[in-house]
């Protein structure tokens, strides 16, 4: 049986600006099933990151509920059950790429013998082995956030949030990094939620694909994928793929407002 | 190779410039005034002009660059130390031809200083040598000018004696001047340096813990970098007596406040990416000042150690000027000059400027080898 690593009840979150209040989550419902592959996709100011850290607890909502394997995302967050992935790789420019990866096994307090073995075993998930003893500035954007992903793997943390974390890359760089997530997904059996404002991204990665709409941010539509596990990238010339993108295309369209 | 000549005789327009000089020299002669007691003999004075011609004829020659280089640089100053050589007993009694041929080989020494620079080698090596070469060149030049001008016009010892004469003060007062050192760097200014910037820094780490302390801490080291050290200096030699204490004390009030300010800002400098990344992993608030806001904070410590390494050094020769035991840098400074040793006021000021440089120097190569990944000096 599978239960909610992630589970939200009329979630809402409103900001106090200068300029008034901000409702940038409001009456969220949301469930994320153990092994899930979730995609959150919107237009900007739709409130897909700002649930990701309402998760992570980087936010607090301000109405609602929100459990995270089944506790507060605080307690969550203090038992270290998510790895973060940013939409820059925030690698440290002192640290080399294994000192990198072996920031979050320091202050989790592994030990040297674990650590290593750790940052081997990461480094040859993202295809990064040999790269090590590298200083960030020293390797392709692409690289880097390669390297920040398996920084997010090397503890033992079922959930892996992913704030687009291949915004910044280039086409070509990116459909490489979204095939080797989905095989990282599969081998490592991790939760995943994965913000994007790229249709075929989401489409192409997940189980689940959650559509928002801005002003207040809110759920629109959660489209169950029917594609296949296995997707080569040619998955997405088949109707079935282009059937999806539709409908996440459609819900994006409902969502939109013209007025601002 | 007619293509090479024609564009080093277009590109060493320091050697026209040079060749002009001296063939309006020859017109002048001579190089002293009729009255002067020491002429040159006719030797040197062949010697002065073959060698500076002969160095600007070199300069056009299309030959490897490192080889012009050193042969206008052995030219030039050949020439160069036979004309001023020709000074002693003559000050003040040179003509206008003297300082055309001091201009006409200041001229080579620019050019042999450009095709130094012009040099790629592949080795760090050689590259290090030839950045020592360059500002030492320079360097020299601006002491052979400093020569000629005060010696060539006669100007008066007590208005600025010339740099060999303060060369020679140096090399007999040896030991008085490590004592000054000893007294005032590295008594003074060592203690003073590490307590200011050690308390700067924990009191900024202080202050970024606990908000109260920020608010209240602040505004009074912003008070304390006010004090004038004229006011200052007095109340530590009361406080502390005429020792290096008092010095120190001083040294530590000026050194502290850019420490502290210096270090909170530095604490503020890590990206709030980075901190939700800390955050995220429960990081408490030790790791995350280790890990990360002390490490990025390390460009802006380092600045206020750069600072700190030069006013310490002002602060505690002034500070001395208030009361101190019959040595120090400072105390030396202010009875030679009611003595009118100027030149061991300047030996002062040499021997200052030596120890600061240095003193900046080591504080940049810690920097250089701590923050290797800043921008900055990735390229370097």
């Amino acid at each position: 049986m599978t239960y909610s690593v992630v589970s939200a009840r009329n979630l809402g979150l409103t900001f106090e600006t200068g300029d008034g209040l901000v409702h940038a989550l409001s009456d969220v419902d949301l469930d994320v099933k153990k092994g899930d592959f979730v995609s959150f996709i919107g237009p900007s100011g739709c409130g897909k990151t700002t649930f990701l850290r309402v998760i992570a607890d980087l936010e607090r909502a301000t109405s609602g509920e929100i459990l995270v394997n089944g506790m507060t995302p605080e307690e969550a967050r203090k038992s270290r059950s998510y790895g973060y992935v940013f939409q820059a790789p925030a690698l440290y420019p002192w640290r080399t790429i294994e000192n990198n990866i072996a920031l979050p096994l320091e202050i989790m307090g592994y030990s040297t013998a674990e650590r290593a073995s750790r940052i081997e075993r990461t480094l040859d998930l993202v295809n990064l082995s040999g790269f090590g003893k590298k200083y960030p500035w020293q390797l392709s954007g692409g690289m880097q956030q390669r390297a920040s992903i398996a920084r997010a793997l090397a503890f033992d943390a079922d959930l892996l949030l992913m704030d687009e974390p291949f915004g910044a890359l280039d086409e070509i760089v990116r459909d490489h990094l979204n095939e080797q997530l989905l095989k990282l997904w599969e081998r490592t059996q991790k939760t995943i939620c994965f913000v994007t404002h790229s249709i075929p991204e989401a489409v192409y990665l997940s189980t689940k694909i959650v559509v928002m709409s801005p002003r207040p941010g809110r759920v629109t539509d959660v489209i169950t994928s029917t594609l296949p596990k296995e997707r080569p990238l040619d998955i997405r010339e088949t109707p079935e793929f282009l059937a999806i993108a539709h409908r996440v295309r459609e819900g994006l369209r409902a969502g939109h407002s013209y007025e601002e | 190779m007619s293509a090479l000549m024609r564009t080093s005789l277009l590109t060493s327009w320091q050697g026209w410039l040079s060749l002009a000089l001296s063939l309006a020299a020859l017109a002048t002669l001579p190089l002293l005034d009729p009255d002067a007691v020491a002429r040159f003999a006719p030797m040197a004075l062949f010697a002065i002009f073959a060698l500076s011609i002969a160095g600007a004829v070199v300069s056009f020659l299309p030959l490897p660059p490192l080889f012009l280089a050193a042969a206008i640089f052995v030219f030039c100053h050949l020439s160069t130390s036979i004309l001023i050589s020709g000074l002693s007993g003559n000050e003040g009694k040179a003509a206008t031809a003297f300082f055309l041929m001091i201009a006409a080989n200041w001229l080579l020494a620019w050019r042999c200083v450009s095709l130094l620079s012009e040099i790629r080698t592949r080795s760090r090596f050689a590259d290090g040598l030839l950045g020592l070469a360059i500002p030492a060149i320079f360097g020299a030049w601006l002491l052979i000018l400093w020569e000629a001008l005060t010696r060539g016009f006669g100007v008066p010892f007590i208005l600025l004696p010339p740099p060999s004469s303060i060369g020679l003060r140096i090399a007999a007062s040896l030991s008085i001047l490590w004592a000054d050192v000893q007294q005032t760097i590295f008594k003074a200014v060592l203690a003073g340096y590490i307590l200011g910037c050690s308390a700067g820094f924990v009191v900024a780490i202080l202050a970024d813990r606990f908000a109260f302390l920020r608010a209240g801490l602040m505004p009074i080291g912003n008070l304390m970098s006010a004090l004038p050290i004229i006011g200052v200096a007095p109340v530590m030699v009361m406080w502390f007596g005429f020792d290096w204490q008092s010095k120190a004390a001083v040294v530590t009030i000026m050194t502290f406040f850019p420490m502290l300010v210096n270090t909170v800002a530095g604490l503020s400098a890590s990206g709030t990416m980075e901190r939700d990344l800390m955050r995220s992993y429960a990081s408490d608030y030790r790791q995350t000042l280790m890990k990360l806001r002390l490490p990025a904070a390390m460009p802006f410590i380092f600045n206020a150690l750069k600072i700190n390494s030069t006013l310490a050094l002002i602060g505690a020769i002034v500070a001395e000027f208030f009361g101190t035991p019959i040595v120090g840098m400072g105390f030396r400074i202010s009875t030679e000059i009611g003595r009118m040793n100027v030149d061991m006021v300047w030996a002062e000021i040499a021997v200052a400027a030596l120890a600061g440089s240095l003193f900046y120097g080591v504080v940049a190569l810690a920097e250089r080898a701590t923050t290797f990944w800043h921008p900055s000096n990735r390229g370097g």
